[in-house]
């Protein structure tokens, strides 16, 4: 019997807190900022988009320098070092961009967000502000939602550029594949609207899941220090495993079926 | 409100984005002939297309003068129909001589569709590809891709019979 009062307990938590975060995310989304409030968004893509711009440039730039030496030494065994471009532009554009880029985010962006949120609310900033009759929603959660889904998209394509010129500094400047070929061939596989669309389309995706998580997890947050570490945790944990699930999900409807 | 600074630095940030996605559009994802151009179709009949895809190129000489836009089945005679689609630029300029084969870029590389041009009788109208009708639209003189196999059958058990 107790089984049983202990799984309808559960299944009841978990359901309120799904329809807790969708009521949390219906609000951030039709809480579209006016124009009064575009500094509010933009002092929010500096925290979130341009304070991760540093992380980003730098793991971009070995992530691409590596694929194109291990990429070199396979494919220097057939002779055709020269599709070391698209192999590079493709793995960047397709998977490691969006989805780096998004584990990236959600540690460093998604997990600041969360603490910010949980404090706010264990000072109770949150409440005051409801006391002033201006809805947190509005004021706090929307302008970080939508920095973050603007912010997320533009940080995976500055992820992909720099990967690949790291690509071309390493197999172009230093293994000697020919530079013409690295461009030429790059040219002639990558496609516009299916591989760099898709990327974005792949990272905008992501964008709203860890922005949902982390800000739902800080709004949600036991106000105490424990409860603020763990909802820390949380945002990191469940967000990665959100990007790499729906990756593969993604994956399976742009890439599987031709 | 936001400082100046802040603002400085999202403007910086959102070029940073606008320089990568002109990087990967013009120099990534360059389409070359990418088709948004006027185009004309063309089709050929061929034996076996070996690996030939859609938007493989079609190149004159080294030249490309248009795309692959679509594979399929003739369902009468069961052989592989190729479209093409060959920019404007082109047009009433290949005679129906002509004639298209599946080559190989490279050892390893990608197939394409190389285009010789034909000639015309003297004294008679020329008939350009792309003009003609019904049974004879499609480019007649096809060679088809060359397979690894055949081949090596051809050198195993070509010396008894040639």
């Amino acid at each position: 019997m107790n089984w049983l009062i202990s799984l309808g307990a559960s299944t009841l938590s978990r359901l309120s807190a799904i329809g807790n975060a969708s009521l949390m995310l219906w609000g951030a989304l039709f809480a579209v900022p006016r124009l009064k409030n575009i500094s509010l968004i933009i002092q929010q893509v500096y925290v979130v988009g341009v304070q991760s711009l540093l992380i980003i440039i730098v793991s971009g730039l070995f992530i691409g320098m590596v694929i194109a030496l291990q990429g070199y030494t396979i494919l220097v065994n057939y002779g055709a070092e020269g599709s070391l471009g698209p192999m590079v532009a493709l793995s960047l554009l397709r998977e490691l961009g969006p989805v780096v880029t998004a584990l990236l985010f959600a540690g460093r962006a998604g997990s600041a967000l969360t603490a910010e949120i949980g404090l706010m609310k264990a000072t109770e900033q949150l409440s005051s502000l409801e006391m002033m009759a201006v809805d947190p929603l509005r004021r706090i959660i929307a302008p970080r939602f939508w920095a973050g889904v603007i912010s997320m998209p533009l940080l995976a394509l500055i992820f992909s550029a720099i990967g690949i010129l790291g690509g071309h500094l390493v197999g172009v400047d230093w293994l000697g594949v020919d530079s013409g070929s690295y461009w030429s061939i790059m040219q002639s596989t990558v496609e516009w609207d299916k591989d760099v669309i898709n990327g974005v389309i792949k990272s905008i995706v992501f964008a709203l899941v860890v922005v949902w998580i982390a800000l739902y997890k800080g709004y949600d947050a036991i106000p105490t220090s424990e409860g603020i570490s763990k909802a820390t945790t949380e945002t990191v944990v469940f967000s990665s495993l959100a990007i790499l699930g729906i990756d593969f999900v993604l994956t399976a409807l742009m890439f599987g079926i031709n | 409100m936001t400082s100046k600074k802040t603002e400085l630095m999202v403007g910086i940030f959102v070029a940073l984005a606008i320089a990568a996605i002109l990087l990967l559009a013009l120099q990534v994802a360059n389409q070359g002939m990418s088709g948004n151009g006027e185009s004309y179709n063309v089709s050929a009949k061929f034996d076996n297309i070996g690996g030939l895809k859609a938007r493989s190129s079609v190149k004159v000489g080294g030249v490309i003068i248009g795309r692959v836009s679509r594979i399929y089945l003739d369902d009468r005679e069961l052989i592989p129909v190729v479209e093409m689609e060959i920019s404007s630029n082109y047009i009433k300029t290949f005679p129906e001589t002509s004639s298209v084969s599946i080559l190989t870029a490279g050892l390893l590389g990608e197939q394409y569709i190389g285009l010789t041009p034909g000639f015309v009788f003297p004294g008679e109208d020329p008939i350009y590809i792309g003009d003609q009708e019904g049974e004879t639209k499609y480019i007649v003189d096809t060679k088809s891709a060359l397979v690894l196999e055949d081949l090596i059958g051809q050198f195993l058990f070509g010396k008894d019979s040639g």
